[in-house]
């Protein structure tokens, strides 16, 4: 409950600095609008339906290409931390593309799929691939030995041992390799919509890329008070509860 | 063919192990040197009989455990179940390992089940009561649904006997189980085990730093020295069962062989 309340406290006294800033006039309202403009811009957006549309479009592109990253990067760490092969060249690979910020990737997939819902995918699944990739990877080889080599003495080999010793001993990191991954795909997405101008919808990257250009500056900073929230809530209300009794459970306390 | 649940809950008759000419080495990981975690080791363990390996860290006991296991393979010499050697891991031994080896992704019963689902010719609804039947044999019967982080270092090791009697084996290799506990936990469990022992009986091998407790458990007490590892060593302790660790019978034996096993090495630190 304390916390709670020096959080609201925190904010609202940000929110009354910027206030008071403002009626200060140093700075031009075209560069700094209100507190209150910004807020009517959300409102009015809201029950619009502009904002909602926005959260939707971004949010289906980033399910779709976060799912597909998961899919391709869940069994390729696997495979990277059984084989040698496999760590010597899908595992590098994976590291390099995990030291590649994911605006990297845009001139690539534009000149390749053109201004297009595949360009957007693109750009999601090549940004979250490799830190799925490299997080599955470490927290396979991690994994205490003493699980598999008990499984093996009551009679467990081979996928078995996969299925009901690997995988779920590996869990945590797992976990925490998805919030990452999930982490990377929002960045590379919104870092997507910015550059990628389609029609095929308008997601929030976009709100903001137009709000530039119109020199709507309470849409620039609304949409990324809503860019914020979504991303905080999706990491409090889903991966951080979930992350948090897996350890708990798993016995490593945080 | 189904196995009848009373016929999976009677104790299979306890087995003879033999371990002949084992060596084993290690090359360790930083220089490539070599470590002979074993050489020439020869025991006989008959039926039933509960043998306790006493030796300071490093003279290859957990490796012992390991090969008989079949987790591991030895460089040279045979380990014999029965007359028959063995080919890799079996559910005609089951092992209590040093270190916590329960899943913490399954709860007590969970755990308990895990052999039990890989042994053919048991109906799931069988299975289940074979698991009850030992989870009540530990004392457990109240945790049956706990998740094992839930547990005290007493109650794990507990589920780990569980674990390690439910597929019905005939040798039992236990690793120092004890060891992480505190003195009073550990007498209970003393106790207990005693106890559990008489009604199953297995042939048991059976691991610790500590000589007391040695003598407490075992038939025979055989002392291991390292650098290479190897026997030195043997008592056979002639004490009426149900023992009591606090009684001065027992302090004269362990005494006897803890001096035993200061005269085999003379850096030799273990608990009287
Ligand atoms: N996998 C391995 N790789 C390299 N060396 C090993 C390996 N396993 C054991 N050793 C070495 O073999 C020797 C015997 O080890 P082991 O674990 O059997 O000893 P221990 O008697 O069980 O000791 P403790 O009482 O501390 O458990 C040690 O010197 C150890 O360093
Ligand atoms: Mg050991």
């Amino acid at each position: 409950m304390k916390r709670v309340v020096s959080s609201i406290v925190f904010f609202a006294s940000i929110v009354l600095v910027w206030y008071g800033l403002v009626r200060l006039g140093i700075w031009s309202s075209v560069l700094l609008p209100s507190p209150v403009s910004v807020g009517e811009y959300l409102y009015h957006e809201t029950i619009d339906g502009v904002l909602p549309g926005a959260m939707w479009v971004t949010f289906r592109r980033l399910m779709v290409g976060y799912f597909i990253g998961l899919a391709l990067g869940l069994p390729l760490g696997f495979l990277s931390a059984f084989f040698r092969v496999f760590q010597d060249t899908v595992g590098l690979i994976a590291l390099g593309f995990q030291t590649l910020p994911s605006v990297c990737w845009i001139p690539l997939a534009l000149l390749w799929f053109g201004q297009t819902e595949s360009a957007m995918l693109f750009v999601v699944i090549m940004g979250s691939l490799g830190s799925v990739i490299i997080a599955t990877e470490t927290g396979v080889k991690n994994l205490p030995p003493i699980y598999v080599r008990a499984a093996r003495t009551m009679g467990s080999k081979g996928i078995h041992t996969l299925l009901t010793v690997v995988l779920p001993a590996s869990l945590p990191y797992l976990v925490s390799g998805m919030k990452q991954g999930w982490a990377f795909a929002w960045r590379s997405l919104m870092a997507a919509e910015i550059y990628v101008t389609i029609l095929t919808g308008f997601g929030l990257g976009q709100l903001l890329h137009y709000g530039r250009e119109l020199h709507a500056m309470e849409q620039v900073i609304g949409v990324m008070l809503v860019i914020v929230l979504l991303g905080l809530l999706v990491d409090k209300v889903l991966f951080s509860p979930w992350e948090r009794s897996l350890h708990r459970r798993w016995g490593k306390a945080q | 063919m189904t196995t009848s649940l009373q016929e999976e809950l009677r104790n299979l008759p306890p087995q003879k192990l033999e371990v002949e000419g084992i060596s084993k080495t290690f090359r360790t990981k930083r220089n490539r040197s070599v470590v002979r975690a074993l050489e020439d080791v020869t025991v006989r363990v008959n039926e039933g009989e509960y043998v306790c390996l006493v030796g300071r860290s490093g003279c290859g006991k957990t490796t012992l455990l390991n090969l008989i296991a079949g987790l591991d393979r030895p460089d040279s010499g045979r380990i014999l179940v029965e007359g028959t050697p063995i080919k890799g891991p079996g559910r005609d031994r089951m092992v209590m390992f040093q270190e916590t080896a329960l899943f913490p992704w399954l709860d007590v019963t969970g755990n308990v089940l895990y052999g039990l689902k890989l042994k053919p010719n048991l109906t799931p609804k069988d299975r289940r009561e074979v698991a009850r039947f030992y989870i009540e044999m530990v004392g457990l019967d109240e945790f049956e649904h706990a998740s094992i982080h839930e547990l005290s270092g007493g109650m794990q090791q507990r589920v780990a006997l569980a674990r390690a009697l439910a597929p019905n084996p005939r040798i039992l290799l236990m690793d120092e189980p004890f060891g992480a506990l505190d003195a009073l936990t550990r007498e209970q469990l003393y106790g207990d085990i005693q106890e559990i022992w008489l009604k199953r009986r297995k042939t048991i091998v059976f691991v610790t730093h500590n000589v007391r407790e040695a003598v407490c458990l075992g038939d025979r007490v055989l002392l291991f020295a390292p650098n290479p590892g190897h026997l030195v060593g043997e008592f056979k302790i002639d004490l009426p069962r149900p023992r009591d660790i606090n009684s001065v019978e027992l302090a004269e034996y362990s005494s006897t062989i803890t001096r035993a096993l200061k005269g085999y090495d003379p850096k030799e630190e273990v608990a009287e």
